[in-house]
């Protein structure tokens, strides 16, 4: 029988199908980061209950760590206790932990496919909602909540009721100008923030092949954006270059009979999808979000639109109190928009490439007077590379400020956060209402994008400066 | 975790699609360490508007939230369920949740009951014509009602029913199978990854 790449690796993972019940999957990998750890461990304790694999489970601190002056005590005094807390946990169960300060530690999604944990075909799973991102290497991977978490470090299991699977076929080409993160706005456009919801997501066709696996990587990132319950690209030897000689790839024989097995991670061809869209690559431009959810988003060519355009009385509704926390007009051009921040990081586009991307508009020019930017690293790995080919001091140069590793400002929990009012050009995955700090306007972009638009002082494209 | 079988109590409607979890909880209060405490997070910033309906007089008694479509969405933040609960709701009547947040709410003893859009719409209008109208979420029955005025029927899976009704614990649950992980284990391949085991990791040895 015909089957999907999803139907594939979810079989191999199911250890028990009871009766009435949902089949029980197996999880490879268990991601753990300081603020959706704590009260699963707690539960553990009152329950006398051990971690049964700490062997595939690892740590580090990501959301609550400040990105400067990380010489000093943690000044949050409730941060302080959350990372205590992970620390005293993860010694209690010998749970590997990439602390602060270390030379692995990162964002957690941003980690595990540089340390080679990510693998084709594997489970992964995370108390955070953007694990949906190791789905990029023909994996899957999908957040859950505390209690879940609690689950998986007692039985490294989860009863999970199986999920539709829908495929999102990219046909042609990413003109240039346009990036993974261009496109992935462009899906979510197309989908609505629920019209992924049940559904694992396939992205196929050609411009999906084309990405490199950091732009695979923000498209699975966005998929829980699009209410998707995980997103999954199909491995090849873009896959395999990625991997081959990280620190938790398999080696030698053993990489020989991965490899066999993981090209067997593919769609068969006749297998049929529950439901189906299609993306013309081509027709993509630059996107810039407008309103208050990841799928309300245009053309950086276009104007901020008209809520009595919106196709039902929800959506209209909806617009009218975007536009107005946003405190935007209808019919402003996007490229007129002035912007008090640039925010580029995050585990949706903190990787090398995005800050090489980056770098590339900002050489020889300067952030516009009074634009706060900021670059956040994606993890002390990406940094240190970073540096090595000068990315560092040619932000600063610039104007920029360069931060050390961590969520940062994605979700503010650390102190780099929009004050009420201000109003950024961000390169992460979330624009709700206060995402950013209470009061805070984000507007999702690309990190070209971000770059030329601090160098601007409001939204432009490379191609502007 | 207690069973739920019936609720019954004030209803407050909040009728907004796409309600996301920043909303319900801003990450502000994700540093805690505890797993009660988050009811004065509860819609923190939409409750400095006045209007706002968890701002009505008899709000405060809240025990069924009834929304639009795609409610609890974003953010994988179980702690959104958590402040629902100990701001007094039992429950959640929505047209649609979101995967995860629904995977949560049942974790947690919190009955997503999924309605119609019109069923959504009469049960609002019924309480817009008299607030204090008791609701009852019936979860044998899979009925939510307004009063005498309006009972409409709602999804929720067999095995949700059954999680919630019992109040299980899902850990003891799938231990009832630990035979089977661990014939599971001893077949999985050799040459997925494993973790290095604590010690092995690059702990700095300053604080930090």
């Amino acid at each position: 029988m015909a089957e999907r790449l999803f139907d594939k690796v979810w079989d191999r993972h199911v250890v028990a199908s009871p009766e009435g019940e949902p089949p029980l999957l197996y999880i490879d990998l268990h991601l753990v980061h300081e603020v959706t750890s704590p009260q699963a461990f707690e539960a553990l304790a009152l329950a006398g209950r051990a971690v049964r694999r700490p062997d595939l489970t690892i740590a580090t601190m990501d959301h609550d760590v400040p990105t400067i002056g990380l010489d000093k005590p943690i000044a949050d005094p409730l941060a302080a206790e959350q990372i205590a807390r992970l620390r005293a946990n993860c010694a209690e169960h010998g749970i590997t932990l990439h602390a602060l300060g270390s030379p692995q530690q990162g964002i957690v999604h941003v980690i595990g496919p540089q340390l080679g944990l990510t693998q084709p075909g594997m489970t992964v799973v995370c108390g955070d909602s953007h694990t949906s991102t190791h789905g990029a290497f023909g994996a899957l991977a999908f957040g859950i909540g505390t209690s879940e978490v609690e689950h998986v470090l007692a039985t490294q299991t989860l009863s999970q009721v199986k999920p539709r699977a829908m495929a999102v076929t990219v046909d042609g080409e990413l003109p240039a100008g346009c990036t993974a993160k261009d496109l992935v706005l462009g899906i979510i456009r197309d989908l609505g923030v629920g019209g992924g919801s049940g559904s694992v997501i396939e992205y196929r066709g050609a411009a999906i092949r084309a990405l490199s696996m950091e732009g695979r990587m923000t498209v699975c990132n966005m998929s829980i954006e699009g209410g998707a319950r995980a997103g999954m690209i199909a491995p090849d030897d873009t896959t395999f270059g990625y991997l081959e000689g990280r620190k938790h790839a398999p080696k030698g024989a053993a990489w020989e009979r991965a490899l066999d097995d993981w090209r067997s991670l593919v769609t068969d061809d006749g297998a049929e999808f529950d439901a189906e869209i299609r993306v013309d690559a081509g027709a993509l431009r630059p996107a810039v979000t407008w309103g208050t959810n990841p799928a309300q988003s245009v053309s950086i060519d276009d104007v901020v639109p008209e809520p009595a355009a919106a196709k039902t009385p929800a959506a209209r509704q909806a617009a009218e109190r975007a536009l107005t926390y946003m405190n935007l007009k209808p019919g402003t051009a996007i490229r007129d928009i002035p912007v008090d921040a640039v925010f580029i990081g995050s585990c949706t586009n903190g990787r090398l490439e995005d800050l090489r991307a980056a770098a590339d508009v900002v050489r020889g020019r300067t952030v516009r007077a009074g634009v706060r930017a900021l670059v956040v690293p994606g993890s002390a790995a990406v940094k240190a590379q970073a540096e090595e080919e000068g990315l560092d001091r040619l932000f600063t140069a610039a104007g920029f400020e360069w931060r050390s590793a961590g969520c940062s400002m994605c979700l503010g929990m650390n102190g780099d956060i929009l004050a009420p009012g201000e109003r950024s050009a961000s390169t992460s995955n979330r624009n709700f209402e206060g995402r950013q700090g209470p009061g805070g306007r984000t507007h999702l972009v690309s990190p070209a994008v971000a770059a030329a638009t601090a160098v601007a002082g409001h939204f432009a494209a490379p191609a502007d400066l | 975790m207690s069973g739920v079988q019936r609720i019954a109590g004030r209803g407050v409607v909040v009728m907004r699609s796409d309600v996301d979890t920043d909303q319900i909880i801003p990450a502000a209060w994700l540093k805690r360490v505890e797993r009660t405490g988050f009811g004065a997070g509860l819609f923190e910033a939409w409750r400095k508007d006045p209007e706002f309906p968890l701002n009505q007089p008899g709000a405060d008694q809240g025990r069924v939230l009834i929304s639009g479509l795609n409610f609890g969405c974003g953010s994988s933040r179980e702690h959104a369920v958590w402040a629902l609960q100990d701001f007094g709701f039992a429950a959640v009547v929505a047209p649609s949740f979101a995967d995860i947040f629904r995977g949560n709410a049942i974790s947690a003893g919190l009955v997503p009951a999924r309605v119609t859009e019109h069923a959504a719409a009469r049960l609002a209008a019924a309480l817009a014509d008299a607030p204090d109208r008791p609701v009852v979420v019936d979860v044998a029955a899979r009925t939510v009602s307004v009063g005498q005025e309006v009972t409409e029927p709602f999804e929720l899976s067999d095995y949700a029913q059954w999680r919630l009704l019992e109040g299980l614990d899902d850990v003891g649950l799938t231990l009832r199978h630990e035979d089977e992980i661990a014939a599971f284990e001893a077949r999985r391949p050799g040459w997925l990854p494993v973790v290095a085991p604590a010690g092995t990791g690059d702990e700095p040895r300053s604080a930090g």
